[in-house]
């Protein structure tokens, strides 16, 4: 077990001291790249959180959707291999599902601000959203 | 001596025909080609800017399968500005056998492109009333510049670049089930072939110069080719060049309605609300493959720039986006 701080209080330190100490004292290329550092590091600390539970309920989903077995990631190679063969529909409420959830759940992560994402909370999902 | 000494004194020889060149920058759109800003002064004393546009390292390839090179999109340049396109005057060209290496100079029109100063600052507010009518105007007359003025170009329509984006993104090997599901969507709903016309192939905002009053210029030409006039009518609809303002259609400034009414008023053919549904969803495919790409110059170490890395995470907008296509009513 590692000590405190938990990787996320680290990345949350450092993201903080870019936005509050660095960019200040930058200018041109060198401020943009480190505003594009502290967003990513935005999204390594929603990840930390957020990540694991995503993780845990997009395979529970893809195990009942495909009756298979396997990791994430081989799950996610046979759903793509379905969809492209044919052997799931376009349509099949299942695979609707399965989809606005995990993509939901994905871009709260990369990009929780982005308009196509309160646009599906609100219109895919039937949840109402601030 | 620096690269960029190097360079001031190769275009000094090469443009001492029309005059003493000053204030050599290196702009930062554009990451595909070189674009340089510089002053020109002639001999009559009089200063102007100037736009350089240059192939890195002078080769005359194009920098991807779907781009052209400088020296063709010079070429459409001045057949459109010769046409009365609003998009800049090209004053000066060069091969790739020249000093300078394949580029050309084309004049600097003031204004703004960058997209949220667009949609947010109060200058703009006029603009911004007006700006989805006039692109509307315009792409209607680049669609129909007649072909004997353009050189040529390749054609691509709606089932070739499928095919050349899937290759694409099955080379990655990573899977994206939103994006197996987008090809399939798109895959039965292809429109019937066009009479191919001109097409910009990146009309957004972003590669708008927009003034006060409305649009200038339009600029980034690389993309050019033949294929279906809908297909730019899609893309500036396409909600991540929205920019957060997704309740405006057209490039977050205005309505879909404004644009097709404009587009018809020029001239244009009739497309409707479905057509440009289908280029839209296209359209996110396309930059979701697209953002696959760019990250994919970290991985390879090509670029180990912290945005290289970073514009992977934004294909995950793109399949948020063709999710509220697909199944839901929105983004049109």
């Amino acid at each position: 077990m590692m000590d405190q701080p938990s990787l996320a209080e680290i990345i949350r330190a450092v993201r903080t001291f870019l936005e509050t100490k660095a960019i200040g004292e930058l200018s041109g290329h060198t401020a943009f790249h480190a505003r594009v550092a502290a967003n990513a590091l935005a999204i390594a600390e929603r990840e930390v959180t957020q990540g694991p539970q995503a993780d845990q309920n997009e395979t529970a989903r893809l195990k009942a959707l495909l009756h298979l077995e396997g990791n994430l990631e081989t799950l996610n190679r046979a759903l793509c291999a379905s969809i492209r063969a044919g052997a799931i529909a376009l349509d099949d409420p299942q695979l609707k599902e399965h989809l606005t959830a995990s993509t939901i759940a994905k871009v709260a992560i990369d990009q929780p601000a982005y308009s196509g994402l309160q646009i599906a909370r609100s219109a895919l999902t039937g949840a109402s959203h601030p | 001596m620096t690269q960029d000494d190097t360079l001031q004194q190769t275009l000094q020889s090469a443009l001492a025909t029309l005059g003493a060149v000053s204030g050599l920058t290196r702009l930062s759109g554009g990451a595909s080609q070189e674009t340089w800003r510089l002053t020109l002064t002639t001999a009559e004393r009089q200063s102007q800017t100037m736009i350089l546009r240059r192939t890195p390292g002078g080769r005359p390839r194009p920098v991807s399968e779907t781009a052209v090179t400088l020296d063709v999109e010079a070429q459409v340049l001045k057949a459109c500005h010769q046409a009365g396109i609003p998009c800049p005057r090209v004053v000066w060209t060069a091969g790739p056998d020249s000093e300078a290496g394949s580029a050309y100079l084309m004049d600097y029109v003031p204004g703004e492109t960058i997209p949220r100063k667009i949609l947010r600052d109060p200058e703009f507010a006029e603009a911004r009333k007006v700006l989805a009518h006039q692109c509307g105007v315009v792409l209607a007359r680049i669609h129909a510049m007649p072909l004997s003025t353009l050189p040529d170009l390749n054609r691509m329509e709606a089932a070739g670049q499928l095919r050349q984006y899937r290759d694409i993104y099955d080379s990655y090997d990573y899977p994206h089930p939103v994006f197996e599901l987008a090809f399939k969507w798109l895959e039965a709903r292809l429109p019937e072939s066009t009479d191919p016309c001109l097409v910009h192939g990146d009309f957004r905002n972003g590669n708008l110069m927009v003034g006060p009053e409305g649009l200038r210029a339009v600029l980034d030409w690389e993309l050019v080719h033949m294929g279906n006039p809908a297909e730019d009518l899609g893309w500036i609809c396409v909600n991540s060049w929205r920019f957060g303002q997704s309740q405006n259609t057209v490039g977050g400034f205005g309505s879909l309605e404004s644009l097709l009414k404009g587009y018809a008023e020029a001239g244009g053919r009739a497309i409707s609300p479905e057509e440009v549904r289908f280029w839209i969803a296209f359209g996110s495919l396309k930059w979701g493959i697209m953002c696959m790409t760019m990250y994919k110059a970290f991985e390879t170490g090509a670029d180990a720039s912290v945005e290289r890395a970073a514009i992977g995470r934004r294909a995950s907008e793109t399949e948020v986006d063709l999710l509220n296509i697909i199944y839901g009513t929105a983004l049109t």
